[in-house]
């Protein structure tokens, strides 16, 4: 499990690739290879058969400690999950530095 | 290698029979395993049977006794408090003469402070029930209900709430709002990145990996060579 350390809320587009792809192929038991072939338009809820409600549950929280996030109810929605575009633009606007700084881990 | 152990009744007698899987040659070196929780449980067991194999390989006798309330038990789950699991614990240690503690995730939780030994990969009680509450919500939303989290916990705390098919009980979870494993003396935390691949209990579907188990038992018999 390769953890990018992220320093003062900055972490470059390919960097935050990574994570996030690594997460899924964690996840789903994916081939790295596999999950770093995703692109935007790449099916995630609803396309992946493994990733049901318990599984998206377990991404979200798993995201919250890689990315040192905090992932409300509110946040979650179809958009958000269905494709991997989605999630990255999710994971890209949590954090953004120009949200309220968060409490270190 | 698979046994009963017995919680005993206050005042003598048995309260209750519990399932345990065990390897026990009368070895020196006996390690009782408190075993991942719910949902990862079953992602976990495989795995942490093959723990159990590779330490009786190296003479390390193990134990690992079911939960009251969890598997085959005839105690409901929603009895069980976390003060309750808590004792069981001690009584597991006590009735397997346990040299060592092994606690996997959330059993980090419930691990006899007596024990010296080892918390896998240790999960806090909010940790748990924020991702087991989670996927509740997310789960009512596709039916198109309505919850949020603050919501059922509000009402878990008063009258139990049921996630992903576990009931627990109000005292279970106001109890594991603010559950946090702390390290007693002589025991030592392994993270995930020790075991070099991602935690199986994050996997959607039960899997197992080798490597894993010889990592994780690696470290153990090592230290108790």
């Amino acid at each position: 499990m390769s953890i990018t350390p992220i320093i003062d809320g900055q972490l470059d587009e390919a960097a935050l690739d990574q994570q996030l792809q690594t997460l899924i192929a964690d996840v789903l038991g994916l081939d790295p290879a596999q999950a770093a072939a995703f692109d935007a338009d790449s099916g995630l809820f609803g396309h992946l058969p493994e990733l049901d409600s318990m599984a998206v549950a377990g991404l979200l929280t798993e995201m919250e400690d890689r990315l040192g996030i905090v992932i409300e109810d509110d946040d979650v929605d179809g958009e958000m999950l269905e494709t991997y575009g989605g999630l990255r633009a999710f994971a890209r606007a949590k954090l953004d530095p120009l949200q309220p700084p968060l409490d270190p881990l | 290698m698979s046994f009963t152990w017995n919680i005993p009744a206050l005042g003598g007698g048995i309260a209750g029979e519990e399932l345990l899987v065990s390897f026990d040659r009368q070895r020196q070196s006996r390690l009782l395993i408190l075993p991942a929780w719910f949902d990862e449980a079953n992602k976990l067991r495989r795995f942490t049977v093959e723990v159990m194999r590779r330490l009786d390989s190296a003479g390390i006798d193990s134990f690992l006794p079911d939960l009251p309330g969890c598997n085959e038990s005839l105690t409901p789950l929603a009895d069980q408090t976390l003060e309750g699991w808590r004792k069981a614990a001690d009584i597991a240690a006590a009735s397997f003469a346990a040299t060592h503690v092994l606690a996997i995730r959330a059993s980090a939780l419930l691990a006899p402070a007596s024990l010296p030994g080892w918390h896998y990969a240790a999960q806090s009680g909010p940790k748990l029930l924020r991702g087991m509450v989670r996927a509740r919500t997310i789960a009512a939303r596709e039916a198109g209900i309505s919850e949020t989290s603050d919501e059922l916990l509000a009402i878990g705390r008063s009258e139990g709430l049921t996630l992903s098919g576990w009931h627990l009980g109000a005292a279970m979870i106001a109890a594991l709002e603010t559950a946090e494993p702390t390290l007693a003396p002589g025991r030592h935390g392994i993270a995930q990145s020790e075991l070099a691949g991602p935690g199986l209990w994050l996997r959607a579907e039960p899997a197992e990996d080798a490597a894993q188990a010889d990592a994780l038992g690696a470290i153990i018999i090592e230290a108790l060579a």
